[in-house]
């Protein structure tokens, strides 16, 4: 069991709860590996997936997760969803409370709407991105993929490069990383810094990535996300690679058993060159693609009290 | 009939006055008489021992939200909030629907605020057209009709070239342009004070500096238009400094400050997104609160309004970006301050009284209430002692969206008097 009812928030966890997360998810990926890959641990619990914002991966990752644990699953947002019918999310969970739902996963551009939900339901909630705050479950995928190659957190070096201002996974990733006693330093010019990094535990802040990278053990590269850029935070895609990319130049500034980290999708050319998107040794994105599924299925299973006989039998 | 108020501690600094006496209001509304122990006969007598009567409180920023958003607050339930408030008089703010840019919207919430008669309302008057920024409003008609001052609350006049107009015209009508300081380029969708909360919170940050540079212009061009500039909810230490520093070398700026930004800060914007707290300007920190009060204790603070706001509960449910800015604060004004000013003796009721009372009429030149026989008898009673909590189903506004729920209280307006008529009588206004 986890300590805390919902997945709002990394800072909510302790190690404890991260640890028993990551060995819960070593579980299911045993599951995943299975000719049969869905096993009844949540059999009759319904799970309602509300993205209210586009998203592929993370919805796709969860309802495979759901399905792979028998769960019965909803899905809402978008064109579908009664919000754009002027229905307040207040609403929106009263009603769909009255259905009896065991969970709601939910996904806004807006920062705290899981809190929102969670304030009006007794069903448990699993943020799946809201706003530039928190994503955790992100956060989860990422410690398992690196906690899978690196054995372990402590005194790990661990450089985030990109858009730290509007990125939950940061808001996620930072402190989650510090809990678990890695070194974290940011990397990225002011204009995409959030006010205060130190607040989120940053250990240094830098804008030379020439100058970090030979410290690293995991770089973690942030996608541009060209949708959310106001006013123009760096001059051209071309000046940013140039600055803050991981071009294939830059291979040879990384420790030989550095690790390449990336949520994605990735925009190749401008946050990454084909080269080390793809690289053999060091790129873990599909890892971390994997790891979305077991991670899921592991928060879910934890969250919703599963029972570790109907997985292991 | 004549009324007679009895055994009160009649407190007034404009008058050298602190004395337990009695007052004596004639029929056409005005003080008649004041002294130990005046002649009852002929009289109502109400008798008030035990608590303080000062001159009328008055508040200086006031969202009715009549006309057009009656749902959130009307001038009858906010001039009622009012009188429950303490308040005599409030200055209401254009930002209606339509705008208060004419003079008929004008007219139209003074009638409102005649039919109700709990507080006197002196309306304000946008200084653009539609509050846009572009182009001069009617404000010499509508100060034919009545307005005291003028502004673009809510977002403030961008461009400075058009500040300056403002002022250049506004000079004429010797009223004060109040400017609600936010540079749209450095707030843009701000939400919370930008620093510790916003990175937490993940929500776009509201810098300080986006309201210093604005009072720092709007005092400029005050001096350049000889205009006076009023400087609306000022909330950060340094916003404070320029205003000192305006003063000093003899700009004709006023300023005042909030309770909300006095008591609250960003601190009790917390992982539950409480849209109370939501307000523009934002609450800053723990530091720009007591800067702030040191501003209001020497004087550098001219007058405490409430900027109450009112938004309707199922505004104020949404998500923290989409909620509006903005909470109530009429009827916790006087009896927060009581509580953390008075009480631990931050500043006395002198002080309170001329930062209420006082400075808030001088600013938009209405003649002076006074604890004196001739003067209008707009009069409020309050006890010091009454201690209560601050809870969601307290208020008489027609929203509850305060930022003070939950706070225990010491102090409350007990009776109003309105030109001699008793409105609050015993902490209750006959409706």
């Amino acid at each position: 069991m986890l300590s805390k009812k919902h997945l709002l928030r990394t800072t909510d966890l302790t190690y404890d709860d991260f640890m028993q997360i990551l060995q819960t998810a070593v579980m299911f990926e045993e599951v995943n590996e299975r000719r049969i890959k869905k096993v009844p641990a949540l059999r009759g619990r319904t799970v309602v997936n509300m993205f209210f914002e586009p998203s592929t991966r993370t919805r796709g990752s969860f309802e495979l997760a759901e399905k792979r644990l028998s769960c019965d699953t909803m899905n809402m947002g978008g064109s579908t969803s009664s919000t754009v019918k002027g229905e307040s999310l207040k609403d929106t969970i009263l009603t769909l409370n009255a259905m009896k739902v065991d969970c709601y996963v939910v996904r806004s551009s807006h920062a705290g709407a899981p809190y929102q939900v969670a304030k009006y339901t007794d069903a448990c909630v699993i943020d799946a991105g809201d706003g530039k705050h928190q994503h955790p479950t992100q956060a989860l995928l990422d410690l398992y993929t690196i906690w899978r190659r690196k054995g372990g957190f402590d005194g790990l070096r661990v450089g985030i490069v990109g858009d730290i201002a509007h990125s939950r996974v940061c808001g996620s990733l930072v402190p989650a990383l510090k809990i678990l006693g890695a070194h974290v330093t940011l990397i990225a010019p002011q204009t995409l810094l959030p006010a205060r990094p130190d607040v989120l535990g940053a250990d240094a802040v830098t804008a030379d990535l020439d100058a970090a990278l030979p410290e690293l053990d995991v770089v973690y590269m942030l996608r541009v996300q060209m949708e959310r850029l106001e006013g123009a935070p760096f001059p051209s895609l071309r000046e940013y690679n140039m600055l803050f990319g991981l071009t294939r130049e830059r291979d040879a500034l990384m420790r030989p058993d550095a690790i390449i980290c990336h949520p994605g999708p990735i925009n190749r050319g401008v946050e990454l060159d084909s080269y080390m998107a793809d690289h053999p040794e060091r790129s873990v994105i599909l890892d971390q693609v994997y790891a979305g599924l077991c991670v899921r299925m592991s928060v879910l299973y934890l969250l919703l009290g599963g029972n570790e006989n109907d997985i292991t039998a | 009939m004549t009324l007679l108020l009895k055994g009160a501690r009649l407190i007034d600094p404009q008058v050298a006055l602190d004395a337990v006496a009695d007052v004596k209001i004639a029929d056409d509304g005005t003080i008649a008489e004041i002294g130990p122990n005046l002649d009852a006969a002929g009289c109502e007598v109400r008798d008030l021992s035990g608590r303080i009567l000062i001159p009328g409180l008055m508040d200086c920023h006031v969202h009715l939200r009549e006309p057009g958003q009656e749902y959130k607050e009307d001038v009858y339930t906010g001039t009622l909030a009012s009188a429950y408030g303490g308040f005599t008089d409030i200055v209401s703010m254009p930002n209606t629907t339509p705008e208060t840019d004419n003079a008929d919207v004008v007219e139209l919430v003074k009638k409102a605020a005649a039919k109700a008669g709990f507080v006197h309302v002196h309306p304000s008057g946008a200084c653009t057209k539609d509050r846009k920024g572009q182009a001069l409003s009617e404000m010499g008609d509508m100060v034919r009709h009545g307005i005291v001052m003028v502004t673009d609350d809510g977002c403030n006049v961008q461009d400075a070239g058009m500040m300056r107009t403002v002022m250049d015209y506004a000079v004429q009508f010797d009223i004060p342009v109040s400017s609600h300081c936010q540079d749209a380029g450095l707030v843009g969708k701000g939400q919370v004070n930008e620093g510790v909360v916003s990175t937490r919170l993940g929500l776009t940050g509201w810098p300080s500096q986006g309201e210093e540079v604005h009072v720092d212009r709007d005092i400029r061009i005050g001096e350049l238009t000889g205009c006076h500039t009023h400087i609306q909810h000022l909330t950060t230490g340094r916003a404070l400094d320029i205003v000192r520093a305006g003063k000093a070398r003899g700009a004709k700026v006023t300023c005042e400050v909030t309770p909300h930004h006095m008591f609250l800060n960003e601190d009790y914007i917390k992982e539950s997104y409480d849209t109370n707290y939501k307000v523009n300007p934002p609450l800053r920190t723990k530091a720009d609160n007591e800067a702030i009060i040191a501003g209001v204790i020497d004087g550098t603070v001219d007058i405490i309004v409430t900027d109450h706001a009112p938004h309707a509960a199922y505004e104020k449910e949404r998500e923290f970006e989409l909620a509006p800015f903005g909470m109530i604060g009429i009827e916790t004004s006087l009896a927060s301050i009581l509580t953390f000013l008075v009480g631990p003796g931050k500043i006395d009721y002198n002080r309170m009284i001329e930062l209420m009372c006082v400075n808030p009429r001088k600013l938009v030149h209405l003649p002076e209430v006074k604890l004196a026989a001739g003067s209008v008898a707009d009069l409020t009673v309050f006890d010091p002692e009454i201690e209560w909590d601050v809870t969601e189903d307290c208020f008489h506004s027609k929203s509850n969206n305060s930022g003070f729920i939950g706070f225990h209280l010491k102090g409350k307006a007990t009776d109003t008097f309105v030109a001699g008529k008793p409105v609050l009588v015993d902490g209750v206004v006959a409706e």
